[in-house]
């Protein structure tokens, strides 16, 4: 095959972990920073497509659907943290585990009767709907090179604040040590309700960004869900730096496992995730248990 | 040395750049009570998890019995026949004092992959278990659940559960740690009447239970070894005075 | 004593069910015959986590493969001889244990429950995907499997009732192995990994491997269960192995009594019921489920069993099983 046919699946493979990585860094601190084990992450990612869709369909425009959303995501993160996350800071994961289980049949619920179970797409906003070319017979969507471009703008942001300011460092010290930053007396509720939000909003960002090219539909964030957690097991869990690693390595397997391997596809991310752990049990960039 | 139930040899362990333990080179004699004294921060606890297994050095050897048990995992060493107990009271809380010697009993079995008969008729098991729990005098605690125990009755549990593995060597870090006067003159007691039968090597920071038992002392500062000695050597030695009993109480 | 009043609700229980098809209805016999298999896929579960300490996300895999291995042999055969059948899921689940068992146990934690997860969902994609597994329509089953001795039949699962008392037959065995295996040695030793995982290896316990034969022994359970369901229903499908359903199951053990064996057979009946008949109360009945499920979380973490204190304080006196406590025990098992 041509170089510039691997040149686009290089391409597609560095935007699907980007994504990935958008939705796996919320998840990854979420554990690393306050201990909980968010199954119902991947229904913020489903619900920044819904409202990307909804947003879109209402004003007519994607960036006015972006811009409406996030709040909109963040405010139901917070409303989440607060009733319902914030219940599970000291328990066992057991109950993590089934508390945001439960939330996945309500959120999924909810979702049908707000906006039913039709598939739905999101028109790409004229100025991106155009194609680059790449080579003379290859050419790529412009939209899918936006995505990238704004997963790369965020993740310079997140690098910016978690290694450049006081609530980055608060972030770190609490994803390496969660007892000792509530022993600083720092307002912990505060931290969390902020972090949780944060994880919720790039989560749903990343859903937004997502919505023109993967289609709107039930049950969707299920499969973003579970391969975000083998990307945060694959890099450890309250690793930035791991989070990002993993969503690439599982976004290269992915996509080139699709085209070189197809009916090994879907098993190849697994094994990757269990060839690692069996050589490094607590993720590429994981604390040591 | 004539009868050295453990010798360690240049044993070195690192946490990135912070050497925790710096070749250290100890021999202990069988049937002895040699405790290690140092201020907090000295080593004392990483050695112990270096002999116990739960920590891996980088350099050197341990040799017990004359065999090397330098990387060994922790259940090996305890199937070896050292005993372990934990500066942090480490027991099984929502079981039975009982229960909790019970557990530590039956890992002598040759096997616990035994699915069949009920657990409670394996006589073996039973009489060892009664019999670490009258050791450590918890006789009348006996169905008492181990977290509604006092502190000091945990850290009795702590040092019940080890004798229950019937060791050799006894590893005990701190066993007197947070205990009052009359509970730590208890442990003192069972301290000598087990030292009788057994070698411990005892890391402590109550120097008058120290002395009171002690038969050599060895003195770590800063992961190594400043002098090790009789409790008389020791107590007169110069740079052990300057080092950190001076800081301490006078002696 | 105490032994035996404990066991009297037990008793009362059994009976009760043993007699049920005496006065139920068709309909309502294959209902409680459901409920008694999805109680055992519950039990063997509530191995895992109410007394190994191991939060298992994947559990449905094993139910599934129980389910597949029967469908994939037999789908085409004159007859489903049940000596061969059952043992060939029991062995297809227990292998399938023990591989994803080997490479989950040596992690813990977080890591375990999203690692089992992971791979449950390998499972479910692999028979989705595959064509020649019928894909996600499943295979169908037109034959209830026989026991035959020479060319007689001894027992046809044909007929609801006789289905009926197999099920509730191994409902009774699997607990009964369940009981044996805790109270020996071997369940000693899984319940003080539970409690603390770090001191057992301290006392000499080589503990993955004690999780190990726990994990294995689970699944082959779970084998068994997804063995019933299918020769129940005559169809398989890959939904059984997908995470929503070991999703389920974790609720139905915390709701009926984490670390109770009996509990999960309570929840078994609670979800199963109300899976069959909140749907006709309100179209959007998941709704419903959830606000149980964390309500039950929230407020009544040691699930329905312990509405009964009566009885609690009945068992705590019985030595040798400690009661779970979800506040004291922790799950995680890290370092």
């Amino acid at each position: 095959m041509e170089l510039s046919f691997y040149l686009v699946q290089l391409l597609n493979a560095v935007q699907y972990g980007f994504l990935l990585f958008l939705v796996a860094s919320g998840l990854t601190l979420l554990f690393g920073i306050m201990g909980i084990i968010n199954l119902a992450h991947g229904s913020f990612y489903m619900l920044g497509s819904y409202l990307a869709y909804w947003l879109t369909d209402v004003t007519g425009n994607l960036w006015l659907g972006i811009l409406l959303g996030l709040p909109i995501a963040m405010m139901v993160g917070y409303i989440v943290e607060r009733f319902a996350i914030s219940f599970l800071y000291k328990r066992d994961h057991l109950y993590q585990v089934l508390l945001t289980f439960a939330l996945i049949l309500i959120f999924n619920e909810l979702q049908q009767i707000l906006w039913g179970t039709d598939v739905h797409s999101v028109p790409i906003p004229s100025i991106l709907a155009g194609s680059f070319q790449l080579t003379e017979n290859q050419s790529y969507p412009v939209y899918r090179l936006f995505i990238s471009a704004a997963c790369i703008a965020v993740a310079c942001g997140m690098y910016w604040v978690i290694q450049k300011t006081r609530l980055g460092m608060i972030i770190r010290a609490g994803a390496s040590n969660r007892e000792m930053v509530q022993a600083l007396g720092i307002n912990v509720n505060r931290l969390f309700a902020f972090v949780f939000s944060m994880g919720v909003a790039l989560a749903g960002f990343a859903g937004m960004l997502a919505a023109p090219v993967d289609s709107v539909y039930p049950g969707m964030g299920e499969n973003v869900l579970i391969i975000s957690f083998v990307v945060v097991v694959i890099g450890g869990t309250g690793s930035i730096k791991g989070a990002f690693v993993g969503a690439m390595l599982i976004g290269l397997v992915s996509t080139f496992g699709k085209v070189l391997l197809p009916e090994m596809a879907s098993i190849m991310v697994y094994a990757l995730m269990a060839v690692i752990l069996m050589w490094r049990p607590q993720g590429l960039f994981g604390r040591a248990a | 040395m004539a009868d050295a139930i453990l010798r360690i040899d240049r044993l070195s362990k690192c946490f990135g750049g912070l050497i925790a333990t710096n070749n250290v080179t100890l021999e202990f004699e069988r049937g002895q009570v040699h405790a290690i004294i140092g201020p907090n921060g000295a080593g004392k606890t990483t050695l112990i998890n270096l002999l116990s297994g739960d920590l891996s050095p980088n350099d050197g050897v341990i040799l017990f019995n004359g065999r090397n048990i330098t990387r060994l995992p922790p259940h090996k060493i305890s199937q070896m026949g050292i005993g372990r107990s934990y500066q942090k009271t480490n027991i099984f809380a929502e079981f039975t004092c009982f229960e909790n010697c019970w557990v530590a009993a039956q890992s002598r079995l040759k096997s616990s992959m035994r699915f069949f008969r009920p657990a409670r008729h394996l006589q073996a098991v039973q009489e060892r278990a009664e019999r670490a729990l009258g050791l450590c005098g918890l006789k009348p605690r006996r169905d008492i659940q181990a977290s509604a125990m006092s502190y000091g009755e945990q850290r009795q549990l702590e040092i019940g559960m080890m004798l229950a593995t019937e060791p050799e060597l006894l590893l005990l870090d701190e066993p007197l740690a947070g205990m009052g006067r009359e509970e730590s003159l208890q442990v003192i007691e069972l301290l000598r009447r087990l030292a009788k039968e057994h070698t411990l090597i005892l890391i402590e920071h109550d120097m008058d239970a120290v002395f009171a038992i002690a038969d050599q002392l060895t003195v770590m500062v800063n992961g190594r070894v400043l002098e090790t000695g009789t409790v008389e050597q020791i107590r007169s030695s110069q740079a052990v005075q300057e080092a950190y009993l001076g800081v301490e109480e006078a002696v | 004593m105490s032994s035996l009043t404990r066991s009297l609700p037990l008793v009362v229980a059994l009976l009760t069910l043993l007699l049920f098809p005496l006065f139920g209805s068709s309909f309502y016999v294959g209902l409680v015959t459901r409920i008694i298999i999805i109680a055992i896929f519950a039990m063997s579960l509530d191995l895992l986590i109410g007394y190994t300490g191991l939060v298992s996300f994947g559990h449905a895999a094993f139910f599934g493969i129980g389910g597949y291995a029967l469908a994939i042999a037999f789908q085409d055969a004159s007859v489903i001889p049940l000596w061969q059948a059952l043992p060939l899921s029991l062995l297809a689940a227990g292998l399938a244990a023990l591989v994803i068992g080997w490479i989950s146990i040596r992690t813990s934690g977080i890591y375990f429950i999203m690692i089992t997860l992971a791979l449950s969902q390998m499972f479910f994609y692999y028979f989705f995907e595959s064509p020649r597994y019928g894909g996600d329509d499943g295979i169908f089953l037109f034959l209830k499997p026989v026991l035959m001795i020479g060319s007689e039949d001894i027992l046809n699962l044909d007929n609801e009732n006789n289905f009926y008392y197999f099920a509730l037959s191994s409902l009774v065995l699997t607990y009964l192995f369940l009981v044996m295996i805790l109270q020996a040695p071997f369940g000693k030793v899984i319940k003080a990994i539970k409690a603390n995982e770090h001191r057992v290896r301290a006392l000499g316990y080589s503990t993955n491997g004690y999780k190990l034969v726990s994990f294995v022994l689970a699944g082959t359970l779970a084998g068994l269960a997804g063995f019933l369901e299918g020769a129940h229903t005559g169809y398989i499908n890959p939904a059984y192995m997908s995470w929503h359903e070991s999703g389920v199951a974790i609720a139905i053990v915390i709701l009926g009594g984490v670390g109770t064996l009996y509990g999960p057979i309570v929840g078994a009946f609670i979800i199963v019921l109300l899976q069959n008949f909140l749907p006709e109360l309100t179209e959007h009945w998941q709704l419903l489920l959830g606000g149980i499920v964390i309500s039950v979380v929230l407020f009544l973490p040691r699930g329905a069993t312990s509405l009964f204190p009566r009885l609690l304080s009945l068992i705590r006196t019985e030595k040798g099983v400690p009661l779970s406590q979800e506040e004291s025990t922790k799950v995680d098992t890290d370092g």
